[in-house]
């Protein structure tokens, strides 16, 4: 006997793989290959809430330094990208981008008023809150220093509750060197030790250190037994920085790094993170270093 | 749930396919196609893959004759239920320009109601495996959620090994234990052909309901558990799991996969076939007039190199990374990352392999040699 049942209605989930568009309201070009956006959330026009928004309806979503945003660009494709702006200024979307393939040059050639796809924020987050009471030293090569202005920023503006901090900064060249007018403000204060190297440059363009980043590590000012390092670059850089920071008797559970993988879903799902046992997408990507010890002095893992 | 088994006649098999598309499913199991068992939808009893059985080997399948009329006298074939709740290809959604700006258009996840035809245990965990990857966590795959939520499984216990099984190994088999709606033991004695029935929910006591079906005697209960019991003797290979995860952790630089990387092809064959391998990656593109794009979502295998591409090359460049992370990631990893292994001991992955490498040997090469290298110190 035939017996026609309803269909089971089903509450499915909003889907975490759908960006939601934002507005580009201006694009600052830092070096010759690398721009800085300002992005704002478009979600009055186009009724899409992304599931992983906080502060409902508003567009504006809270991150932690450190996190990263998927961006899309219509057509074209998907990238990671950190959030290298004000965590305690969400309102506005900043994200600084080194053109090396198809999507970030696309990403890069975008104009005011352009839209791009956003998902996100995803992932883990610099310690900023346990290392209150710490001093603190970031050591940033090349465009691993988007990742960690964030963290600068809250230091910064957190600064009483933290020790010293020394940030030591290297580039490839004086071209390459990114937030060129923010580094030299933040030169000029007194709470902040700034270190800025370069690999190369001719003697007419720059009259600064020449050498790569570790260099710097043995002038800065931090007492080993109160320290957090922050450290992000290529990952050649990150192993020799914390053989430096070794060397000046840090533990390793006091060294985090931030590590790259391919990224096609941010959320647990592609595989393409994979790291050992961790995620780069929602384990990382900020690791305490004594946490992937033992996969980071392993090859092609 | 009651603990109550039921007899349903072989000749009546038909009205358990039709009770179930008369309730709006759709009807998927096995059939045979190109010299396989694969999956695909089914209407009639005719369908199933009747007096067939699978003969497997390392880098070896062939279907054979029975001398009766089983209708799953096989065991597994290169398919897997993946296939239908995480689809091969899958749109997630579509975008349409709109001035500058663009508005989304997600994918509605209209798919149809499945009912599985045939699944067998390992198949069954393989399914609890993926449930905890796409709908155990932080965030939540709408896609393989509302498929999964409407399937309705008839799990079949295996009678019969495979040669290349290690279910019992694995603890995920031959009897299907939980996560059915129904499952059932075929039997085949002389003339008798019958299926012992055990429901699993409600909505399989419903469906039992309008269905030819006799409580079953003890006898009955017997002689299926006697068979089940008789498959988990024929397991045609064995993986000692040991302490596992520990071991492939400690051998990540073993000169063993420097072995199997001379001879894996890295035809990613392994990864396609494999009921937990859930890795994806995504396309996005636009039609020709640039007004239209699309995300489609594709298996992917981490056996490729661009897997694991990023700015200035692939992170595992070298055969020998890829086959380990394929192999650390099932047996070692899963574990950290979903508290179970990622095999389920289904043997597919040494079947169909072209060139016979086996997961539960390339393991029993490393623990052998880490034992012969103890006692050396
Ligand atoms: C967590 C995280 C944060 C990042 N933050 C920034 C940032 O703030 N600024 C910035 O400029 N770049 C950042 N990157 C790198 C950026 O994602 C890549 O440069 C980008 O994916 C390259 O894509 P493409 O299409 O332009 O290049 P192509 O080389 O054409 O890309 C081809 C494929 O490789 C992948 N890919 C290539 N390079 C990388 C890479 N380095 N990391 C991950 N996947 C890659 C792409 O997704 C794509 O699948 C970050 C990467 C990660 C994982
Ligand atoms: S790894 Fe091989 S045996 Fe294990 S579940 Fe996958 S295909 Fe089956
Ligand atoms: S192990 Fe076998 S099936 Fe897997 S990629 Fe290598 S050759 Fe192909
Ligand atoms: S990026 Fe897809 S799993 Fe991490």
């Amino acid at each position: 006997m035939a017996v026609a049942v309803k269909p089971q209605t089903i509450e499915i989930s909003a889907d975490p793989m759908v960006p939601v568009p934002y507005r580009v309201l201006r694009v600052r070009r830092e070096t010759p290959d690398t721009f800085t956006l300002e992005l704002e959330a478009l979600t009055s026009a186009f009724g899409h809430p992304s599931p992983v928004q906080t502060g409902e309806g508003s567009g504006v979503r809270a991150f932690a330094p450190g996190q990263f945003n998927m961006l899309y660009l219509f057509g074209v494709g998907e990238v990671p990208i950190s959030i290298s702006g004000d965590p305690a200024q969400p309102e506005v979307l900043v994200h600084t981008v080194r053109a090396v393939g198809a999507v970030t040059r696309a990403i890069c050639a975008l104009k005011r008023d352009e839209i791009v796809g956003v998902r996100g924020p995803f992932g883990s987050a610099w310690p900023v809150a346990e290392a209150v009471g710490n001093d603190i030293v970031i050591v940033a090569g090349g465009v691993g220093l988007a990742p960690l202005r964030p963290a600068i920023y809250h230091l910064l503006n957190h600064r009483h509750e933290y020790g010293r901090v020394a940030l030591l900064y290297g580039a490839r060249t004086p071209k390459d060197m990114l937030y060129k007018r923010e580094l030299s403000e933040w030169r000029g204060r007194f709470d902040i030790q700034v270190e800025v190297t370069v690999d190369a440059a001719r003697p007419d363009e720059w009259r600064g250190n020449v050498g790569v980043v570790t260099t710097l590590i043995s002038r800065a000012n931090f007492d080993p037994f109160h320290t957090t390092a922050l450290v992000c670059g290529p990952e050649v850089m990150m192993r020799f920085t914390i053989l430096e920071l070794q060397k000046r008797e840090l533990r390793d559970d006091q060294i985090y790094i931030s590590m790259e993988r391919n990224m096609k879903c941010a959320i647990g799902f592609c595989g393409h993170c994979q790291y050992g046992p961790n995620f780069v997408c929602k384990d990382g990507p900020v690791f305490r270093f004594d946490k992937v010890r033992e996969l980071f002095g392993k090859r092609e893992i | 749930m009651s603990d109550e088994q039921f007899i349903i006649e072989g000749t009546d098999f038909q009205k358990l396919l039709d009770a179930l598309r008369q309730q709006g499913y759709t009807t998927v199991g096995p059939t045979v196609r190109d010299g396989a068992i694969v999956y695909d939808e089914i209407a009639s009893v005719k369908d199933l893959p009747i007096g067939w059985t699978d003969e497997q080997d390392g880098g070896r399948y062939r279907l054979q004759k029975r001398n009766d009329q089983a209708l799953f006298g096989y065991v597994v074939g290169p398919h897997s239920w993946k296939k239908f709740l995480h689809p091969p290809v899958l749109s997630l959604w579509k975008a349409r320009k709109n001035g500058k700006s663009f508005e989304i258009l997600p994918n509605r996840n209209d798919s149809p109601r499945y009912a599985f035809i045939g699944v067998r245990s390992c198949e069954l965990h393989a399914i609890f495996i993926q449930d905890r990857v796409f709908t155990n966590g932080k965030f939540i795959d709408p896609h393989y959620q509302a498929r999964r939520q409407k399937v309705f499984i008839v799990a079949v216990n295996c009678v019969q090994a495979g040669g290349t099984c290690f279910c019992v190994s694995m603890k995920t088999g031959p009897k299907a234990t939980l996560g059915f709606d129904l499952a059932l033991t075929e039997i085949i004695d002389g003339q008798k052909h019958y299926f012992v029935v055990e429901v699993g929910t409600e909505k399989g006591a419903e469906i039992i309901q309008r269905v030819p079906a006799k409580p079953a005697q003890p006898n009955d209960i017997q002689i299926a558990e006697e068979r089940i019991a008789r498959a988990a003797q024929q397991m045609g290979r064995h993986l000692d799991t040991t302490d596992i995860k520990n071991l492939l952790y400690r051998n990540l630089e073993h000169p063993r996969w420097d072995e199997v990387a001379t001879r894996c092809l890295n035809c990613a064959n392994c990864t396609m076939v494999c009921p937990t391998c859930f890795c994806t990656t995504v396309e996005d593109v636009t039609d020709l007039t640039g007004t239209e794009a699309e995300r489609v979502r594709k298996w992917d295998s981490c056996f490729t190199m661009d897997f694991s591409y990023i700015h200035g090359g692939s992170v595992r460049a070298s055969a020998k990374s890829r086959y380990r992370q394929w192999l650390t990631h099932k047996l070692a990893s899963w574990i950290d990352q979903f508290g179970t292994s990622g095999c389920v001991g289904c043997g597919r992955c040494i079947t169909w392999c072209p060139v016979a490498i086996d997961i539960t040997e390339e393991v029993r090469a490393i623990r052998e040699s880490e034992q012969v290298s103890k006692k050396g110190e």
